[in-house]
């Protein structure tokens, strides 16, 4: 077994971790990337749609293109990496010695660093975790498997679909699969709302004339040994089911976009503790975990909107990388807690400062026009005409304000009308 | 009592989402917007009413490479109502690796004067 | 010496049991017929998992359970190791939550006595919470019976058919049996989808379709589907649970159970509920009874593991005969006849001693058939190597012997692509005509983790589709009628050159 020593070993070769490790090279830390697919990219790969890059380029680029500008940078600055490495094991050998265990197709290899930054992105929330019951029939599939299928393999999932969830995710591949000729039946989304962008809702869903089920939830799957129906009923404010309204609505596909969850079940055992909100990682400015050295960015981080704001992660989780290695640690001693305040439903970084200008990403719980966002010990409002669940709000604290803060800072999202 | 129709739409040139009301006469001109915030969503709606375009988004297969597939656009907004020629347009063609992103792989396609380009590359195997 | 012929209905853990005990004789020769594409899809597939210690089953009531159990119990032990089954024996806790339930105890402990289950006992506080930390403070006693075991039931009857046809058994997989053949009174064969299989003795192990091959024989009597739904936790997830966890039993069900499976996740469940006779196919879940075993569950232990941690759900059917009892019989017309019928709970535990008693007493001593034993019999077969469980130096000389060893492609379990391969190739060894992606999940454990195949199924779909060379969309899931795809993604704008093929 061959054992190097690197500064930074980067897991995840999506936008996040790119973004990273571009950014540590840059910032002169020696670096490896480890991707476990065949290719590097990650999912912007199969994101064949616009909407990338708007703030990151203040161009509107496809998500392949978006990430095939980091790849080529990538490669050619020469970073070293694997794809097909599947990681086993972190081992957490002291504060500045990371040893990390890899399957790939040349042997086992053990690598070990000084930090980590984890990066490897979401998984996606299946059928069996929304509570819908009936068979686990074939023709079922979650949104990343069909967009995985079709717009990388090239395989049509099947010919009428229904997709459960409106986030930006259903809307788009309602629209992919309008697009290649299939039939969307439905799109059931369980809240008041659409989860997703108007934009989305308008380009994917109205131009085709597919319907939108909002206050539905699918109850049953049904089916001989495909599927043939999906069960849906109406839901009242506390999103439970009203007796009576039951609907069948006649399918052979289901594609599930209920939403995505940081997959980070490598950290968990190396005792990283999670946010109960954001079902990430709890983490200070420079997005390290509370195991000092390793660091996290992207969707294992907190479940972004736009790739933009996950690039951004990757680069400070690199900053704060090479502030680690020049510093053999992160030498901040006293940290301010973030609280998240009314109408928050999740945020970070959780701990900051003072010592940093600082980007706080949050997320509200419901969908408020003309507010202000507020952070009373530190006397800091910022006004928006309309938040959503859907999108991230993101909010820059200069150093200065948050020096004002004694041992926390609150957030809080309230109506200005 | 004017005879010009009313259509209510959803601004989408950013996240506020605008609800539009557009009034249209008989030759389909808009006579007025209401509910805009801005000037873009008055432009929006006249787009959206009188010619209403979109880029289209889809795969071509291509033999030889890692993956049977490299993704395309079209590199301008098309007419909505040409989606499906353009559609069938791209679904004739079988493209040879390697393809570069960026290529130009059909010219004037489906005679909407956009072109097809590729937005990923396709590496010979 | 004169050749008999046998015909047994249906590859499930207790037909490819019985299959296994015959692949011993050199007179015999065995046709396995199975109307799905795989075995064990049937019950063997969605259950318990539990191998019971037979201290739960009234001889007086039920003979054959209560006997079969115990010996069945025992004899996986050696049939484990034989066939590479995974199987782990960490004991049972049936706990009490009122001196009424304490009281059953004894009835229990009688039981064990009467069966001959070994070191059943009543435990109480500080021992109670050392076998089972996480039993729930308002338990008061429990009853300790430490010959449970769990063992993987899809593996197991994997194990046995494939030792079987090592053996010599013929399988014929997409077979269903039309008729049974008998003239004056005595069996001549069976006739199929795919032809007439001449034969001396037909046994009929087709679960919950028995009632319908025993009529063909004229032999009459219904099965009932009964359902039980279950809950599939992640690995990881914590509290866990050391024991099997039970309640005290009521007159229809064993109650809710929870154990580790041999997997490493945790399983509760299951419900019972009575089906219509139609409903043999019916596995949906219920919110109703998903509802109950939770609540159930959550009486169980002190602390319940969360509900996100839940990474499927899923329903089997039991094949209920008549009053709970077996019906394992040869019959003196149709001479040649023999049921293994009603094969409900505990069929899994006992099918080793089903095998055993159906070809002792019935075939050798009521059949009066005599039986030689092949000199070169094997019972040994290996399973697929899990390369996860290998230590590195083994896995290091198996990447540099094949490099697909070192390409993970099921990332939840750490599925190879080489262990996809094996799987395939195990399939057609067998005789297997449709490969699909569950017969390699159930062969891999790939597909079965967190991500239940979200990001993995359509890599494995390629990777099955190139080695069959055929596309990706055609290979099959659960039948041969679902295909993972419907075609190329171009498959609805046809166009002159075709399907939209590539």
């Amino acid at each position: 077994m061959m054992t190097t020593k690197y500064d930074s070993i980067i897991i995840g070769g999506g936008p996040a971790g790119l973004a990273a490790a571009i950014k540590a090279k840059e910032l002169g830390l020696n670096v490896l990337l480890l991707e476990n697919r065949d290719v590097l990219g990650g999912i912007p790969l199969q994101c064949l749609h616009p909407g990338f890059g708007l703030h990151y380029f203040k161009e509107d680029l496809t998500g392949t293109e978006f990430i095939y500008r980091f790849i080529d940078k990538f490669q050619k600055m020469g970073i070293e990496y694997f794809t097909n490495a599947h990681l086993t094991e972190i081992e957490n050998i002291s504060d500045t010695e990371k040893r990390i265990k890899v399957i790939t197709s040349k042997g086992l290899q053990t690598f070990t660093a000084k930090t980590i930054i984890y990066a490897t992105g979401a998984r996606e929330r299946h059928l069996y975790e929304i509570g819908v019951t009936g068979k686990r029939l074939p023709g079922i599939f979650t949104a990343g498997e069909a967009q995985t299928m079709m717009d990388v393999y090239g395989i049509m999932p099947g010919k009428e679909i229904v997709i459960v969830g409106s986030g930006d995710v259903g809307l788009i591949m309602a629209r992919r699969f309008a697009l290649e000729g299939a039939t969307v039946k439905a799109v059931i989304e369980l809240m008041p709302f659409p989860g997703g962008l108007t934009r989305n809702v308008v380009q994917c869903l109205d131009d085709f004339g597919i319907p939108l089920y909002l206050s539905h939830a699918v109850t049953r799957v049904e089916g001989d040994s495909t599927v043939e129906k999906v069960i849906i009923s109406e839901v009242n404010e506390r999103l439970e089911i009203k007796e009576g309204t039951e609907k069948e609505i006649k399918c052979d596909t289901v594609v599930v976009a209920a939403g995505l969850v940081p997959y980070i079940k490598i950290l968990e055992k190396i005792g990283v503790v999670k946010d109960q909100a954001t079902r990430g990682p709890i983490v200070n400015e420079y997005l390290e975990t509370l195991i000092p050295g390793v660091f996290t960015a992207g969707n294992a981080l907190v479940i972004n909107d736009l790739v933009d704001h996950v690039v951004e992660q990757g680069e400070l989780a690199a900053f704060g990388a090479s502030e680690f290695v020049k510093n053999e640690g992160i030498p901040t001693r006293k940290w301010k807690r973030v609280f998240r305040g009314r109408n928050v439903r999740l945020l970070v970084p959780h701990y900051v400062s003072g010592e940093n200008d600082v980007i706080i990403y949050a997320r509200v719980s419901r969908p408020m026009n003309k507010v202000k966002v507020r952070f009373p010990e530190i006397n800091k409002e910022v006004r928006l005409p309309v938040v959503k669940p859907a999108e991230m709000i993101s909010i820059k604290l200069k150093k200065e304000e948050i020096q004002r803060a004694v041992d926390r800072i609150t957030m809080e999202v309230l109506s200005n009308e | 009592m004017s005879n010009n129709e009313k259509r209510l739409m959803t601004c989408i040139v950013c996240p506020l989402g605008c609800e539009l009301e557009v009034e249209i006469d008989e030759n389909g001109n808009v006579v007025a917007v209401t509910g805009n915030t801005c000037p873009k969503g008055k432009d929006y709606a006249i787009q959206e009413v009188t010619a209403p375009k979109r880029v289209v988004m889809s795969v071509v297969y291509v033999k030889g490479s890692i993956f049977p597939t490299v993704s395309v656009k079209t590199n301008k907004p098309v007419l909505k109502s040409k989606i499906f020629d353009v559609m069938k347009e791209i679904s004739n063609i079988t493209l040879e690796a390697p393809v570069e992103i960026g290529q130009i792989i059909i010219k004037n396609v489906a005679g909407t004067d956009a072109d097809i380009v590729t937005t990923r590359p396709a590496p010979k195997k | 010496m004169e050749t008999k012929k046998v015909v047994v209905i249906g590859a499930g853990v207790v037909g490819s049991a019985i299959a296994r005990v015959l692949s011993k004789y050199q007179n015999l020769e065995v046709f396995l017929l199975e109307k799905n594409i795989d075995v064990g899809w049937g019950s063997s597939k969605a259950n318990s998992a539990v191998i019971h210690p037979g201290h739960e089953d009234d001889p007086s009531k039920y003979p054959l359970r209560s006997k079969l159990c115990v010996r069945g119990n025992r004899l996986w032990h050696s049939w484990a190791e034989e066939l590479d089954v995974p199987v782990k024996w960490p004991g049972e806790l049936m706990l009490a939550f009122s001196e009424r339930d304490v009281e059953k105890f004894q009835y229990y402990l009688d039981l064990a006595e009467k069966n001959g289950v070994p070191d059943v006992k009543i435990v109480y506080s500080d021992e109670l919470r050392e076998l089972e930390p996480n039993a729930s403070p308002d338990a008061i006693a429990g009853l300790w019976a430490p010959t449970a075991g769990l063992i993987a039931p899809w593996d197991a009857v994997l194990g046995l058919v494939e030792n079987a046809v090592d053996n010599g058994v013929k399988l014929f997989t997409e077979t269903e049996v039309e008729d049974i053949v008998i003239e004056n009174g005595i069996v001549k064969g069976v006739q199929t989808n795919r032809g007439f299989f001449e034969a001396d003795i037909v046994i009929n192990a087709a679960g919950l379709y028995a009632d319908i091959i025993s009529k063909k024989a004229g032999i009459d009597f219904d099965i009932t589907p009964r359902r039980g739904e279950y809950y599939l936790l992640e690995e990881d997830v914590q509290p866990r649970v050391k024991r099997i966890v039970h309640q005290v039993p009521t007159e229809i069900t064993k109650g809710v159970f929870i154990s580790e499976t041999v997997e490493g996740n945790i399983l509760i469940g299951p419900s019972a509920e009575n089906l219509p006779l139609d409903a043999k196919d019916d596995v949906s879940t219920t919110k109703k009874y998903l509802d109950y075993i939770w609540e159930s569950a959550k009486r169980l232990l002190a602390k319940m593991p969360p509900k996100s941690s839940v990474i499927k759900t899923f329903a089997g059917l039991r094949a209920e005969p008549p009053s709970g009892r077996w019906i394992i019989e040869a019959y003196d017309n149709p001479k040649g006849f023999i049921n293994a019928a009603g094969m409900r709970s505990p069929a899994l535990t006992s099918s080793p001693a089903i095998a055993e008693y159906i070809v002792n007493e019935l075939i050798k001593n009521k059949l009066g058939v005599k039986l030689v034993e092949k000199k070169d019999w094997n019972p040994y077969r290996k399973g697929i190597k899990k390369f996860k469980l290998l230590d590195d130096r083994k896995k290091e000389e198996l990447i540099k012997e094949n490099p697909k060893f070192g390409n993970v492609l099921c990332m939840c379990k750490e599925v190879t692509e080489a262990e996809i391969i094996e799987a395939i190739e195990r399939m057609k060894k067998i005789g297997i005509k449709t490969i699909s992606l569950d017969g390699i999940k159930f062969r891999t454990t790939s597909m079965f983790g967190w991500c239940q195949g979200s990001f993995c199924r359509v890599r494995i779909a390629r990777v099955a589709a190139n080695y069959l060379g055929m596309p990706e969309w055609k290979i099959f899931v659960k039948d041969n009628k679902s295909s993972y795809g419907v075609g190329y993604v171009k498959t609805f704008f046809k166009t002159s050159q075709g399907d939209g093929e590539v």
